[in-house]
C-alpha cells in the first residue's frame, strides 16, 4: 500500500506551494549579487547602461526628478528609472529597514544622516540642490496673508509639515527665528500632503517648498517671506551601498548634478548648491 | 378563581370574574353581534373564499386537510394576510382595513411563539401594557391569568424551562390577557405528545367553555373538534365543504375526506327505495327508503369478509374483491378492498389469519343493510 | 493539549490522507493540519515577535509620556463614539434592510457594504469630497453655519464610523434575517404597533447579534488610518489617534513605536478578552 508514499508527497507539496508563494511575495525587486562590487566604471558611455535605477526621493524633488528620469531613460535606452516619493523621514527608515534602492535625495541632511549613521550610503553625501521654504495659499489669496506672522491669525487652517519632516523643521526653525507660535490644524506626512490640502481648499495656507508652489501653478499662490532665507534646506543626493545598479546609479547621480540637470532643477524653483 | 363546570355556551353572565370592561369597551357578559365574515384570499393559483358565522360564546373548528386554507383563513381573520375581498365585521365593527395591532383579535400560534427573553409573567403582561396599562398593573393582570390557568407556581419562568401543556397554557393566558373579541387558535394541540394532549384538551375545552367572545380554531385532528367545537366548518381547498355540529357531520360526511377521517366508507348514489345503484357501478341496499342522489356510509367494523363466496346469506350487500392493501390500525387489521366495489373493512388478526389474508388474495365483502346509513346530497 | 503522533503506525485508515492521531477522537489529516499550523503561526509569531523585540526596559520612560496617553485617550474616546454613532443608525438601517421589501434593495445593500472593501484612503477621499469644506455638502455646511469637519474631532469620528458602520449593518442584517419574524407576528395580536414590537421583542432578540456587530465595528474604528489622516488630518490631541502616533513614531524614534503597538495590543486584546463568550456564541 501506498500508505507513507502519497500522504507524505502530498504534504510536501503543500508545504512547498507554500514556500513558493512566500518566495514569489519577496522576490519583486530583491538586489541581487551578480553586479554588487564589480562595474565600478564610470557611466559616461551611455550604451553600456541598462536596467533598473531605483531612486528614493523627497517628495519636493518629485516634477524635477520625474523629468530627469526622462531625460535619462533617452539618454540611455534600455534603462528604466522607477521612483519612490515621499518625506524624508519615511524615506530614510524605509530603506534602513531594508528597502531596496539604488539612490537617495533627501530635503535635509538630517534625514540624510540616517541612512549613512545606518551605514547605508556608498560614498559622501553630496548637496545638489537648496530650497528655500514659501507660503501656498488658496488662489487670490483671499485672506491677504503676506507675511509669517499673518499665519497666526485666528480663524486661519493653516497646515504644516510634521516637524520629522526636513520641510517641518525648517518651517519650525522660520518660527522660532521671529519668535513665533503657529497652531497648525494639521500636522502633514510630507510636503505634497501640505500643499494638497490648499489645493482642495481644505486649508488657507500651508508653509511649502518654493518648488511646491511653482509645481502647483494656479491651483495654490505663493507669498514669499524674508525669514525663509534662515532656513533654507540642503538637500544631499547619495549612492546607496545595497544597490542593484551600480552603474546607472552612478550615471543619474551624475546627471542630476550635471549642468543639464541643474538647469532642469533651477527652472522647478531650486537654488543653485 | 375556580374553574367553572362545563355548561353549554348560555348561562355566562355570572362567571367571569373581572367586570371591568376590555380595551374595546365591551362588557363582560359578551355583548356584541359576534363574527360575521367572508373571507376571500387569493394567492397565486390559490383562492381561499369561506363565510364564517360565530355568535359570541361559540367555538367553531375550521377543519380540513393540509393545504385547505384553514391556516390562511385565520391569518386573515387575524389581519395577518390581507383579504383579496369579501369582508370582516366583529360585533358590528368593520376589521378588513385594520391592522393587526387594532383589530380586538387574540392568537393562540401553532408553536406557541412566547418571547423567549421574557418571562411567562411578562409574557402574558405583553398585551396589556401595549394596550395602555401600567407595568405593574400589567403583571397584576398577568398574574391572575395565569393563576386561573393554574400556572401561578410558573409565573417566573422562561418560556424554554415550560412543559408542552404549560407553555399552550401561557400562549392561552397571553391571548386571553388583551379580552379579545375573538380568540384565534391555530391547531392548538399540535405541538404536543399524545399523553399531554388528552389533558390539555380537556382543560382547554373548560377554558373555551367560559371563554364569553367568539372563538375559532383550526385543526386537523377530527378528535380536537369533536371535543372543543360547537359547529364544525370543514374545509377543502379553500372551499366549505360541510358544516354543522360535530355529530352530525360524523355521521353524514359528505366528502371523502371527512369520511377517512371519521372512518367510514362513503358512496354517493342514485337511491330508489331502498335500493341505491353507486356512482361506482355496484348496488347496495340500504335501511332507509329515499329516492334522488344520496349518500351511503357504512364503517369498516360493518364490513364481514369471507374466503368463499357465502351461500344463503342473509346480506344483500355482497361484493367480490380483491385485497389491495393491509396495515395494523390500532389492536386491528385494515383491509383496504377493490374490485367491484372500493371499500375498508377491519378484522381482527386472528379472523386475518383465518382467512389467510394476503395482498392480492381475492375475498368476498358483505355489509348488512342496518348497518349502512344512507342520507340525501 | 493533544498528542500529536505523526509516525505512529498504529493502523491508520487505509487510502485517504494519513491521519495524525489525536488524543480522544478520529486523527487529523495532514493537509489540514500543516496550512492550519502555518496560518496560526502567521497570525502569532508577529504579535509575539512584537513582544520579544520590545524595548522593556525603556517601557515605563516612554509609556508615561503625555503624547501617549493623549493619542490612546483620543483614540478610546473616537472609537467609542464612531460605534455609539454606527448604532444609532446601523442597527435601523440594517431593519430596513432585512426586514422591509422595496425595489432595489439589492443595490443598496451593496452599497452599504462599499466601504468594506474601499482602500481607507479612498474613503478618507470621498469623505473630503462630500463633507471637505469644498465639499458638495460640506460647502453648505461651512456657509450656512461655520461647521466644518476635517482637522477636528468630530472628523475623526466620522472618518472611523464610515469604515466601522458596514461592518455593523451586515452583522445585525444577518442576526435579523435569521430571527424569527413570526414574534413580531405575535406582538402585533398582542396589539403591539410595528416600533414597539421592534423594541421590545425583535431589539432583545437581536441584542447578540448587535453585541457582535458592535465590538467589531468598534475595534475597526480604533485601528483606522488612512481614512482618519485624509479627511482629519494629523493634530497631538485633536486628530491624533494611536495608529497615526505608531506610524509618525515608527519613522523617528521605532522604540516608541513599538511601546504604543504594545499599548494598543494589550487594550485590544483586553476587550476581546471581555467579550469572548458573546463573540463566540453571537449571530
Amino acid at each position: 500500500m501506498t500508505r507513507t508514499a502519497r500522504p507524505t508527497g502530498r504534504a510536501l507539496q503543500v508545504a512547498g506551494a507554500g514556500a513558493a508563494v512566500l518566495l514569489a511575495l519577496s522576490g519583486c525587486s530583491s538586489s541581487d549579487d551578480s553586479s554588487s562590487a564589480a562595474s565600478g566604471s564610470s557611466a559616461s558611455s551611455s550604451d553600456e547602461l541598462s536596467g533598473t535605477v531605483t531612486v528614493f526621493a523627497a517628495a519636493s524633488l518629485k516634477e524635477s526628478f520625474t523629468a530627469l528620469g526622462e531625460e535619462f531613460e533617452k539618454a540611455h535606452p534600455g534603462t528604466k528609472v522607477t521612483f519612490s516619493f515621499g518625506g524624508s523621514d519615511s524615506l530614510a527608515a524605509g530603506i534602513t529597514g531594508g528597502a531596496p534602492a539604488d539612490v537617495f535625495a533627501s530635503a535635509s541632511p538630517k534625514t540624510m544622516k540616517i541612512v549613512t549613521d545606518a551605514g547605508d550610503a556608498s560614498g559622501t553625501p553630496a548637496t545638489f540642490v537648496r530650497n528655500q521654504l514659501e507660503i501656498a495659499t488658496l488662489p487670490g489669496n483671499p485672506d491677504t496673508i503676506s507675511s509669517l506672522k499673518d499665519l497666526t491669525g485666528p480663524g486661519l487652517k493653516v497646515v504644516l509639515c510634521d516637524k520629522e519632516v526636513p520641510c517641518g523643521a525648517a518651517a519650525q526653525k522660520a518660527l522660532d527665528a521671529r519668535g513665533l507660535t503657529l497652531t497648525p490644524v494639521s500636522y502633514e506626512q510630507d510636503v505634497k500632503s501640505a500643499l494638497t490640502k490648499v489645493e482642495l481648499k481644505e486649508a488657507d495656507a500651508a508653509v511649502v517648498y518654493k518648488t511646491d508652489v511653482h509645481a502647483a501653478g494656479d491651483k495654490v499662490e505663493g507669498v514669499e517671506f524674508p525669514e525663509s532665507a534662515d532656513a533654507v534646506n540642503d538637500y544631499p543626493i547619495v549612492q546607496l551601498k545595497n544597490t542593484g545598479n551600480a552603474a546607472a546609479a552612478k550615471a543619474f547621480i551624475a546627471l542630476v548634478r550635471s549642468a543639464q540637470g541643474q538647469k532642469v532643477l533651477t527652472g522647478a524653483g531650486f537654488l543653485k548648491p | 378563581m375556580t374553574e367553572t363546570p362545563d355548561t353549554a355556551h348560555g348561562t355566562r353572565d355570572a362567571r367571569a370574574p373581572h367586570r371591568t370592561p376590555d380595551a374595546r369597551g365591551h362588557g363582560p357578559d359578551g355583548s356584541g353581534t359576534g363574527l360575521d365574515a367572508r373571507l376571500v384570499v387569493e394567492r397565486g393559483a390559490f383562492r381561499l373564499d369561506v363565510a364564517l358565522t360565530a355568535a359570541p360564546g361559540e367555538v367553531v373548528a375550521l377543519l380540513g386537510p393540509n393545504g385547505a386554507g384553514k391556516t390562511t383563513a385565520l391569518r386573515a381573520l387575524a389581519g395577518l394576510t390581507p383579504l383579496s375581498g369579501g369582508h370582516l365585521r366583529l360585533d358590528g365593527t368593520a376589521l378588513e382595513r385594520m391592522p393587526p395591532e387594532s383589530r380586538p383579535v387574540g392568537v393562540v400560534f401553532q408553536d406557541y411563539l412566547l418571547f423567549p427573553h421574557l418571562t411567562a409573567l411578562d409574557n402574558v403582561a405583553f398585551g396589556p401594557r401595549c394596550h395602555g396599562a401600567t407595568k405593574a398593573s400589567a403583571r397584576e393582570q398577568a398574574a391572575d391569568w395565569l393563576g386561573r390557568l393554574g400556572l401561578a407556581d410558573h409565573a417566573g419562568a422562561k418560556p424554554r424551562r415550560l412543559s408542552g401543556g404549560q407553555a399552550q397554557r401561557v400562549a392561552l393566558a397571553r391571548a386571553l390577557a388583551t379580552r379579545p373579541r375573538l380568540l384565534l387558535l391555530d391547531e392548538p394541540l399540535a405541538a404536543l405528545d399524545a399523553r399531554t394532549r388528552l389533558e390539555v384538551r380537556s382543560q382547554l375545552r373548560r377554558h373555551l367553555a367560559d371563554f364569553e367572545a367568539v372563538a375559532v380554531l383550526v385543526t386537523h385532528d377530527p378528535l380536537d373538534a369533536m371535543v372543543l367545537a360547537d359547529r364544525l366548518v370543514v374545509v377543502e381547498d379553500g372551499r366549505i365543504v360541510q358544516e354543522g355540529a360535530p355529530s352530525d357531520v360524523a355521521r353524514r360526511p359528505r366528502t371523502d375526506y371527512i369520511a377517512q377521517l371519521v372512518g367510514l366508507n362513503l358512496y354517493r348514489g342514485e337511491a330508489d327505495g331502498h335500493t341505491v345503484r353507486l356512482d361506482d357501478g355496484p348496488s347496495l341496499t340500504t335501511a332507509e327508503a329515499l329516492s334522488g342522489p344520496v349518500f351511503v356510509a357504512f364503517p369498516p367494523s360493518a364490513v364481514t369478509l369471507h374466503r368463499d363466496r357465502p351461500a344463503g346469506t342473509s346480506a344483500r350487500n355482497l361484493w367480490h374483491c380483491e385485497i389491495a392493501g393491509l396495515e395494523t390500525h390500532g389492536d386491528q387489521i385494515r383491509a383496504d378492498l377493490r374490485g367491484e366495489l372500493r371499500l375498508a373493512a377491519d378484522l381482527t388478526t386472528v379472523a386475518a389469519a383465518e382467512l389467510d389474508l394476503r395482498p392480492g388474495a381475492e375475498v368476498w365483502a358483505t355489509v348488512k343493510a342496518t348497518q349502512t346509513h344512507a342520507y340525501p346530497v | 493539549m493533544t498528542e500529536l503522533d505523526v509516525g505512529a503506525a498504529t493502523g491508520p485508515p487505509k487510502g485517504g490522507p494519513r491521519r495524525v492521531r489525536t488524543r480522544g477522537g478520529p486523527g487529523v489529516p495532514l493537509p489540514l493540519l500543516l496550512p492550519a499550523l502555518i496560518g496560526l503561526a502567521f497570525l502569532i509569531v508577529p504579535l509575539v515577535a512584537l513582544l520579544v523585540r520590545a524595548p522593556w526596559r525603556s517601557m515605563p520612560e516612554l509609556l508615561t509620556s503625555a503624547e501617549v496617553w493623549q493619542a490612546l485617550r483620543l483614540s478610546l474616546v473616537c472609537a467609542t463614539a464612531a460605534t455609539a454613532v454606527s448604532l444609532v443608525i446601523g442597527v435601523p438601517l440594517a431593519w430596513l434592510l432585512a426586514r422591509v421589501e422595496f425595489p432595489g434593495r439589492g443595490l443598496v445593500r451593496a452599497l452599504v457594504t462599499l466601504p468594506l472593501v474601499l482602500p481607507p484612503v479612498v474613503g478618507g477621499v470621498a469623505l473630503l469630497m462630500a463633507l471637505g469644506r469644498n465639499g458638495i455638502i460640506g460647502k453648505s455646511l461651512d456657509d450656512w453655519f461655520g461647521i466644518t469637519l476635517p482637522f477636528t474631532t468630530t472628523g475623526v469620528v466620522i472618518a472611523e464610523a464610515f469604515v466601522a458602520m458596514p461592518f455593523l449593518v451586515i452583522s445585525v442584517e444577518g442576526t435579523l434575517r435569521a430571527a424569527d419574524p413570526r414574534f413580531e407576528e405575535a406582538a402585533a395580536t398582542l396589539g403591539a404597533s410595528r416600533f414597539t414590537a421592534f423594541r421590545r421583542v425583535t431589539l432583545p432578540l437581536i441584542a447578540p447579534g448587535i453585541a457582535a456587530g458592535a465590538v467589531l465595528a468598534w475595534a475597526r474604528a480604533l485601528g483606522e488610518f488612512g481614512a482618519t489622516i485624509t479627511f482629519a488630518g494629523n493634530f497631538p490631541g485633536r486628530t491624533q489617534t494611536m495608529p497615526l502616533a505608531v506610524y509618525l513614531a515608527l519613522q523617528s524614534d521605532p522604540e516608541a513605536a513599538i511601546a504604543l503597538s504594545l499599548v494598543l495590543l494589550a487594550v485590544s486584546i483586553a476587550v476581546l478578552a471581555g467579550l469572548r463568550d458573546r463573540w463566540m456564541t453571537a449571530g
